[in-house]
């Protein structure tokens, strides 16, 4: 008990929640993007795959980090069109063609990947993104360590749910967003475009999906790994509707995650002798289907979800 | 009238749907100020007519013009609601366009404010819809969740959401049919307000009461065509009546007949649903061999409720149901079904047939254990068919076959494949749902006649319907249901009903 | 202006059509990627039919890889007519396979007429039961089984590499992750000699053939299909659309399952955790690209092998990298789906039309 005390009043390990938290912050702010609008996106894994690899290979390429983080987004984009198109203006099955975007996604990233780099045993690395040391603050104690040596990608993380938040509560747009999530009639009818609004929708949140991925290969790690998305994505769905789809919520279910996660790794080296490690391992999957069905019941799913829509058949 | 009055004028509206003629060339003309109204029977091309006004639907032929604020007639784009709302018509839907998750200002404020804009709504426009509703009388609270506004409510806060897009020409679907009497009374009490101030108004709707009290000038749709137009003052319920179904309204006949032994009993049932509206609150009820008892009420009190216990959907939270004077131990559909309850459900296309499935398999479907159908697990698609083509035949089934999938089949066609599952096994209760919602006036007949044979067979039939006048002319006796509580209506006048389905006890 | 039309009732032409046009188009789609990666089109192309039909051995791996894909093709498909979202037919495969080296790598010794059944009996049962617990947790709790069966994959791949370091692990292994080997009389017997395609692929024909019948004909057909088209009317009359549910959850986990038997128990003979590249997933492409007909899916079982099949050898062969066959996978899905969406409606050009199924009144 007194060691699981410890390990919670360390600044590392609050620095580590959040860390591990950044992608799914991301994840979980598009994919609830696309939800509130009414489309479910079950390509956000592999759209996660995209963003890790296209935003690696661009800096790798030499187009800069940030220039990364933008071909990320841009892939992310690409893909999340191909699932906007095939399931607002044409309305067919989100889940299978969700899942079709993840397949699609994962083997065009894989096949480029290897089609770039037919022979490499471990793959190139290149110069990640460096905590922002911003003086004085970093200094703080507690806070500094914890939020002040973050990457920019975790700073833009945060910053992303403000701006969601914001466009959500506080513009027409996020108004319309909500309305046509609820009650697509009810944009028609006051002379919006329904499916622009959904495509719309779904295009910025598979792009905010891909920055997720980009975090992984260019802030956690500095390489693209096969495998390394490892479900991140459909965990994000889960956390989705644990969120009750407010971008606040979203945030603290992604930290409680990482502070879950990030204490299962120190749990494991200290009880790694009595506890076989997968057991650990398996702890953020088990943890998603446990808040999946403690929030199942109360959720209020967004009325016009995975209704298609449309045009004069009301 | 002068020509400069005339605010709107359709020229030639036509509208095919597959075979259809859903409109054939109808001409229409609306003056400043004016209420018109628009009769005619379901399927009778009145909504199709108003979709194609607000560009919902593409007409095939014809054309509309709109008067401008100078009062110069100019054609309307068709298709683009956009353009239709700009030219200044307002349109409310039968069924609400809203965002439930949303408040009534925001609902209003949709699509009139830039998507680009940075921030909501201003004050300015708050205080815009604030001296909208004092002009008009409509009055709504803006600030709480559309889902938690009554229907009256609803419907309000979608007149203001036309007014406030500076509306000239509103258009009305059906209005009254979520209203009682009253708030029907006061909705056309705001829309003579509106019209002093210049506001012109057509309003679609079936009910002839309400049309010659509130309108200006009738015009009468019948199979997609106008067939008449007359002043309101010069019209009279017969005369409209005969243009809207080209003859006489033939009256179901119900002779009196005496109630037989309790068929269903209802002992102090509550359901605690998730909102009121699906809530039962201690309800008792005694249903009698060979007589139809009328559940009247606005929508939302607790039919639904009531349906599901007696569907077996729902358990109730307390209470005892007996149906043929024994207990039910097991509160679930098949329970129900063997009990000897039919069930017409309200909504036919989702609860009554599975519509991918075929004709013959949805008249099958509450019996999937009877030896005609299946043996040892297997279905026995012969006899399946045989029996569909029976039952087709006797209940005047039609459509392209009993192998092609149930959805194919019109609303009035489903609504006889259910009844003839139903009536077909002869059950001692028979629960009926809204059984002519949405029916054209030939289906909905055979529905009634339906009904009083079984009746007369000895069946005892719970009739819920928000149709006042067709519980009037089937029921032996007439309950309200308001707020998830039964109350007899002693006497039998739309006035004292009307008080009670407010919630007002007569 | 473009409008969408609903046909009426898709024809059989269009219907059988739709899906092979869909394959075809995504296969044409892979020459995009093949000339990306600098390779000849054409000769790439022959090189992967060379792969699938050029010799028995060919035909007999691409039947051998078609196998495990009919199993979770169909559990895919059963599932889905049911609207049961079962995404862990990879997860369950795994739980199969385990149960078949749980109880056939010596744990009873019986003759070949008892551990074979057991083997197949035991695996179709824990796949099962993986697909069981997450509809429970639907009808229960009314957690979504999407995400439920996503994340069970995992837990389960995690939950085989435990094992397999672990109380499945072989002994003489010489530390490898892996389970002892299924006694020889518990293996599914060879259909060829000196080739890998095994007895599973007769099972999955049979069953395959089953489902088709079942679904058409039986009384737990017409529940399935009843609660799959539209729940809430089947509730209405009287079907247990949570205990229908449970059952096709069953059946599909089985299926999957025994995706999982076959692999260990008719062609590796031990347990890894890299049995499957992704047999569960592709199962789903599989039983989309055969309209959830039973029958459909050992026809398009045996394309989607072919595929990955006649990419590895033109691989070898020509330096691609192998992940074109996953992408040709990937887009046939799509293309089906595209192709569905064409068999169901009509886009009209010009204005004189519009949208039809709606209501008019």
């Amino acid at each position: 008990m007194g060691e699981i005390l410890q390990i919670l009043l360390a600044d590392s390990f609050w620095a580590a929640s959040l860390r591990i938290a950044t992608p799914l912050i991301f994840g979980v702010l598009g994919a609830l993007l696309c939800e509130k609008s009414g489309v479910l996106n079950l390509g956000i894994e592999g759209i996660f795959v995209a963003g890790a690899m296209a935003g690696w290979m661009a800096a790798w390429l030499g187009l800069g980090l940030w220039g990364g983080v933008l071909v990320a987004a841009v892939a992310g984009a690409l893909f999340g069109l191909i699932h906007a198109i095939l399931t607002v203006p044409l309305g067919l099955s989100q889940h299978v063609s969700g899942l079709g975007v993840t397949l699609f996604a994962t083997s065009a990233s894989y096949f480029a990947y290897r089609t770039a780099l037919p022979d490499v045993a471990s793959p190139p690395r290149i110069e990640p993104f460096r905590p922002l040391d911003i003086p004085l603050l970093s200094d703080l104690p507690f806070l500094g360590p914890v939020l002040f040596q973050q990457t920019a990608l975790t700073w833009l993380a945060l910053a992303m749910v403000a701006l969601v938040w914001y466009v959500l509560e506080r513009t027409p747009l996020g108004v319309a967003i909500k309305a046509v999530g609820d009650n697509p009639d009810s944009v028609d009818a006051q002379g919006l475009s329904v499916h622009g609004l959904r495509i719309g929708a779904v295009v910025a949140g598979s792009a905010l999906m891909a920055l997720g991925g980009a975090f992984l290969t260019m802030s956690a790690f500095d390489a693209f790994f096969f495998g390394m998305v490892n479900g991140r994505g459909w965990i994000c769905i889960a956390l989705v509707i644990f969120a009750s789809w407010r971008p606040g919520k979203a945030l603290v279910g992604a930290l409680l995650f990482g502070a879950f996660d990030a204490l299962q790794v120190r749990l494991q080296t200290e009880a790694g002798a009595l506890v076989p490690g997968q057991v650990f391992l398996m702890a953020p999957y088990v943890l998603s289907i446990l808040a999946l069905v403690i929030a199942a019941r109360r959720a209020e799913y967004p009325r016009a979800l995975l209704k298609p829509w449309f045009k004069g058949q009301r | 009238m002068t020509e400069d009055d005339t605010v709107l004028r359709l020229d030639g509206l036509t509208r095919r749907f597959g075979p259809v003629l859903a409109c054939d060339a109808v001409d229409l003309e609306l003056h400043r100020g004016e209420v018109l109204a628009l009769l005619g029977e379901n399927g009778a091309g009145k909504t199709t007519l108003m979709n194609m006004l607000f560009g919902h639907y593409l007409p095939d032929a014809g054309h509309v013009e709109v008067a401008g604020p100078d009062g110069v007639l100019r054609p309307l784009p068709p298709g683009h609601p956009q353009a239709a709302l700009a030219a200044g018509i307002g349109m409310v839907h039968q069924h609400f366009t809203l965002a439930e998750n949303l408040d009534a200002l925001d609902n209003i404020l949709l699509g009139a404010e830039p998507l680009r804009a940075l921030r909501r709504h201003s004050a300015r426009a708050r205080e815009k819809v604030r001296a909208i509703m004092a002009r008009s009388g409509l009055a709504a609270p803006l600030d709480v969740p559309v889902g938690r506004l009554s229907v009256g409510e609803r419907q309000r806060v979608e007149i203001l959401k036309a007014l406030y897009r500076d509306a000239r020409i509103l258009v009305l679907d059906e209005p009254t049919a979520v209203l009682t009497p009253q708030e029907a009374d006061a909705l056309f009490d705001n829309i003579r307000a509106m019209t002093r101030d210049g506001l012109s108004v057509i309003f679609i709707s079936h009910k002839l009461r309400e049309v010659l009290a509130f309108s200006d000038r009738i015009a009468v749709l019948r199979h997609g065509r106008k067939v008449g137009e007359i002043a309101t003052a010069e019209a009279d319920e017969r005369i409209i009546a005969r243009m809207m179904v080209g003859a006489d309204t033939p009256a179901a006949s119900r002779k009196a007949l005496d109630p037989g032994d309790p068929v269903l009993e209802l002992d102090g049932i509550s359901v605690t649903g998730r909102s009121a509206r699906d809530s039962l609150d201690d309800l008792s009820l005694t249903l009698r061999a060979r007589e139809i008892v009328g559940i009247a009420g606005v929508s939302g009190n607790g039919q639904t409720a009531l349906a599901q216990v007696i569907s077996g959907l729902v358990r109730p939270g307390a209470g005892q149901i007996r149906v043929q004077g024994r207990p039910l131990a097991r509160i679930e559909p098949l329970a129900m079904i063997r009990a000897g309850i039919g069930r017409i459900p309200e909504d036919r296309h989702r609860d009554g047939i599975v519509g991918a499935m075929s004709v013959a398999e949805n008249m099958v479907i509450e019996r999937l254990e009877a030896p005609d159908v299946a043996r040892r697990g297997l279905l026995q698609k012969a006899a399946i068919r045989a029996h569909a083509e029976r039952l087709a035949r006797d209940y005047d089934v039609r459509g392209p076959g009993v192998e092609v999938p149930a959805r194919l089949l019109s609303g009035g066609n489903i609504q006889k494949l259910i009844l003839a599952r139903v009536f077909e096994q002869e059950p001692a209760v028979i629960l009926a749902n809204q059984p002519t919602r949405g029916l054209d006036m030939g289906a909905a007949t055979e529905v009634a006649r339906r009904l009083l044979e079984a009746r007369a067979r000895g069946a005892g039939v719970l009739l819920i319907s928000e149709d006042l006048d067709e519980i009037l002319s089937l029921a032996d006796r007439v309950f309200v249901i308001h707020d998830g509580q039964l109350h007899e209506a002693v006497r039998r006048d739309r006035e004292a009903i009307g008080l009670m389905m407010a919630g007002e006890v007569a | 202006m473009i409008r969408i039309e609903p046909r009426e009732a898709p024809g059989r032409a269009l219907r059988l059509g739709v899906p092979v046009l869909s394959a075809l188009v995504a296969l044409a789609l892979a020459a995009i990627p093949l000339a990306l990666a600098g390779a000849p089109v054409g000769r790439a192309y022959a090189e992967m039919a060379r792969g699938v039909f050029g010799s028995l051995f060919a035909i007999s791996e691409m039947l051998t890889r078609a196998t495990p894909l009919i199993f979770t093709g169909l559990a895919a498909a059963l599932a889905f007519r049911a609207r049961l979202w079962n995404i862990g037919a990879e997860g369950q495969l795994y739980l199969g396979a385990m149960a078949a080296v749980a109880v056939g790598a010596g744990a009873i010794d019986a003759p070949a007429i008892v551990l074979v059944p057991l083997i197949v009996l035991l695996g179709a049962a824990a796949g099962a039961a993986g697909m069981v617990l997450p509809t429970m947790l639907k009808t229960r709790f009314g957690a979504d089984e999407v995400v439920t069966t996503l994340l069970l994959n995992f837990i389960i791949l995690i939950f085989v590499q435990m094992m397999l370091e672990g109380p499945l692990k072989d002994p003489m292994g010489l530390g490898w992750p892996q389970s002892p080997p299924i006694l020889d009389q518990g293996m599914l017997p060879q259909l060829l000699p000196r080739m890998r395609v095994h007895s599973g692929l007769i099972l999955a024909l049979v069953l395959a053939g089953i489902a088709q019948f079942m679904l058409a004909r039986s009384v737990w057909g017409f529940r399935l299909r009843a609660v799959g088209e539209n729940a809430a009317a089947a509730r209405l009359a009287g079907i247990g659309v949570g205990r229908t549910m449970l059952g096709v959850a069953a059946l599909s986990g089985a299926l999957a399952g025994l995706a999982g038997v076959g692999e260990v128990a008719g062609l590796k003979g031990y347990l890894t955790a890299d049995l499957s590249p992704g047999f569960g997933y592709t199962g789903i492409v599989v039983a989309m690209l055969a309209g959830l007909s039973p029958v459909g899916v050992v026809v398009s079982a045996l394309f989607i092998a072919s595929v990955f099949v006649g990419a590895d050898s033109m691989s070898r062969a020509m330096g691609v990298s192998s992940y074109l066959a996953d992408l040709v996978v990937s887009m046939s899905l799509l293309c089906v789906l595209i192709g569905g969406f064409f068999a169901r409606f009509r886009l009209r050009l010009g204005r004189n039309t519009g949208p039809g199924g709606a209501r008019h009144g």
